[in-house]
């Protein structure tokens, strides 16, 4: 039995096909069009990487930003769960979960079940998240790819003062101006973004095992910053820890499965019966349906 | 009497020079990555404008973000100071003064003499600033003269709901993907931009008459919001209302020139 999660995000849209608790296929993609489209133009691609049919889905949940303009969903399910489900199967001794996302950041403690105890997001600024360090990119042409690099190289970082993203965005150019390193200055954004990122991990109890997920958890330089502020282990994935949402999502949709009479379940495969304007249907669609 | 002031903005400078209490020149540019560059800048080409040199400055006074770093100012005020200056010299019956810059807007309110009597100011937040509408005009592609008049064209707008200049990017985006009107979307960023200017208004309350300064207050479209939102009509200046920073720091500039002037003249009479 296949399931899928879909966690439509406000940068990246990420979706996980699961058979049995185990991946079988992950796929992410910048978002360009609307998220009907994106969303089911990424489960087809994942459905062919896998060598699987529409009608294979048996249930779907979609979450994230734009969970409700998923058309393939049978569930809705807000991030937090599906974060909380999500970085509970990756590492299951999880107690506190970070989550810095494309724009946003929110952190929750959870128990042994994967109940949320307790959380604290920020939802109004994009201070300390992805797109933070987007912007700041962007002002220093560089790849996003790179600022890790550059940060690692830095001995003297530079002070940023600003917390708003396109404030800090004008405070990097004005660095640039007087001379400083681009290291430097990189180094610093990521040190400010701890700053955001610890008061924000303030609010909840910091209990081990503190896990980092979403796509900045990738960032080595900002989860080492953290460890150095609190003084504690923090663990990463070894899965790409952007899918988190997308993994809780799928998860959640195994279950709903499991709770549902075998007679009732073809009538919940909706990838097989919907059309989305400007997607094409591949092939082995058509002659699943055909047969 | 030939004074001059100097505005140095986090994103424009203004120079202004005045003679015998009317304006003779003024220039506005783009900052430049450093204060000291973009007030020679600025204050050279009103200079030249106006055919004159730095010597025929009597007192030059400077204002803004930058004002400690220009070499050529002899005194420098707070550009809230300045605003509500400035707006009180066009309009003497002005309590209520405005100013949306590039990276900050503040609420001033002025006594019948111009004096400073309260303020508020948003600096912390790009959110109700002319930065947020510089970055909602580069997602949509237009320049940032084009999001006022393309505005008022539109019938629809469409609602934008986050604070933060970022957030709201993504909210931009997405009525793009909808293909809405190019003015129904300009048209909800100046109703957004608006919305924000009206929050820091209620906390220091608004006592007529008003008038709205700093480079926002070319946007036909965020002043028509706001005077709907507000309930109010604002006072028109005759005058750019980017150069209200450096007029008010031009006026001081007079007024310390003459302080100086009766202080000689009375150390002659003893």
């Amino acid at each position: 039995m296949i399931v899928a999660g879909c966690d439509f995000g406000t940068l990246a849209a990420k979706v996980v096909l699961m058979q049995d608790g185990s991946i079988i296929a992950s796929e992410v993609s910048a978002i360009k069009a609307v998220p009907e489209k994106v969303s089911t133009e990424l489960i087809y691609k994942g459905l062919s990487k896998a060598g699987l049919f529409a009608d294979d889905v048996a249930f779907a949940v979609s979450t994230g930003w734009g969970k409700k303009r998923v058309p393939f969903a049978n569930l809705n399910v807000t991030e937090m769960p599906c974060l909380a489900r999500g970085a509970q199967w990756l590492i299951p001794s999880a107690r506190t979960i970070l989550d810095i996302g494309g724009q946003s950041c929110r952190a929750m403690n959870i128990n042994e079940a994967g109940k949320i105890i307790k959380y604290s997001s920020n939802d109004k600024c994009a201070a300390g998240t992805g797109r933070f360090f987007e912007l700041i990119a962007e002002a220093l042409e560089v790849e996003v790819d790179d600022l890790i690099k550059l940060a690692l190289q830095s001995k003297d970082p530079a002070r940023i003062s600003t917390q708003c993203c396109v404030f800090a965005e004008s405070e990097v150019v004005t660095l640039v101006n007087e001379g400083r390193e681009v290291s430097d200055i990189v180094a610093g954004v990521h040190d400010s973004t701890v700053l955001r990122l610890a008061s924000i991990l303030g609010m909840i109890q910091i209990t081990p095992d503190i896990i980092v997920t979403g796509g900045c958890a990738r960032n080595e330089r900002l989860v080492q910053g953290l460890r150095d502020y609190f003084r504690v282990e923090i663990k990463t994935p070894s899965i790409n820890p952007q899918f988190a949402g997308a993994i809780g999502a799928a998860i959640i949709a195994q279950e709903k499965i499991a709770e549902t009479r075998p007679a009732e379940l073809d009538d919940l495969k909706l990838l097989a019966r919907i059309t989305v304007p400007g997607v094409e249907v591949p092939a082995e669609r058509s002659a699943t349906l055909g047969s | 009497m030939i004074v001059a002031g100097c505005d140095v903005g986090s994103l424009s400078a203004e120079a202004v020079i005045m003679n015998n209490g009317s304006i003779v020149s003024y220039e506005i540019i783009r900052v430049r990555p450093r204060p000291e560059q973009s007030a020679a800048e600025v204050m050279n080409m009103a200079l030249a404008k106006a055919g004159m040199t730095y010597d025929d400055i009597e007192y030059c006074v400077s204002t803004g973000y930058g004002r400690e770093r220009i070499p050529f100012a002899q005194g420098n005020i707070s550009e809230i100071s300045c605003h509500g200056k400035g707006a009180q010299w066009c309009i003497p019956s002005v309590r209520t003064v405005i100013d949306v810059g590039g990276q900050d807007c503040k609420v001033i309110k002025v006594d019948e003499t111009g004096k400073l009597l309260n303020f508020v100011m948003n600096d912390k937040c790009a959110s109700g600033t002319g930065r947020f509408l510089e970055f909602m005009a580069k997602v949509l592609g237009v320049g940032i003269e084009d999001l006022g008049p393309k505005a008022l064209e539109s019938p629809t707008p469409v609602s934008i709901t986050s604070v933060c200049s970022v957030y709201a990017e993504t909210e931009v985006l997405y009525w793009v993907y909808e293909e809405k009107e190019l003015s129904d979307i300009a048209c909800g960023i100046n109703r957004a931009m608006a919305d924000r200017v009206k929050g820091l208004v209620k906390r220091v309350g608004i006592e007529e008459n008003v008038c709205i300064t700093g480079g926002v207050a070319k946007n036909v479209s965020v002043v028509k919001n706001l005077e709907d939102m507000l309930q109010i009509q604002s006072q028109k200046l005759d005058i750019d209302p980017q150069i209200v920073g450096a007029l008010g720091a031009c006026l001081f500039a007079k007024e310390k020139l003459l302080k100086q002037e009766n202080k000689q003249f009375g150390e002659k009479v003893v």
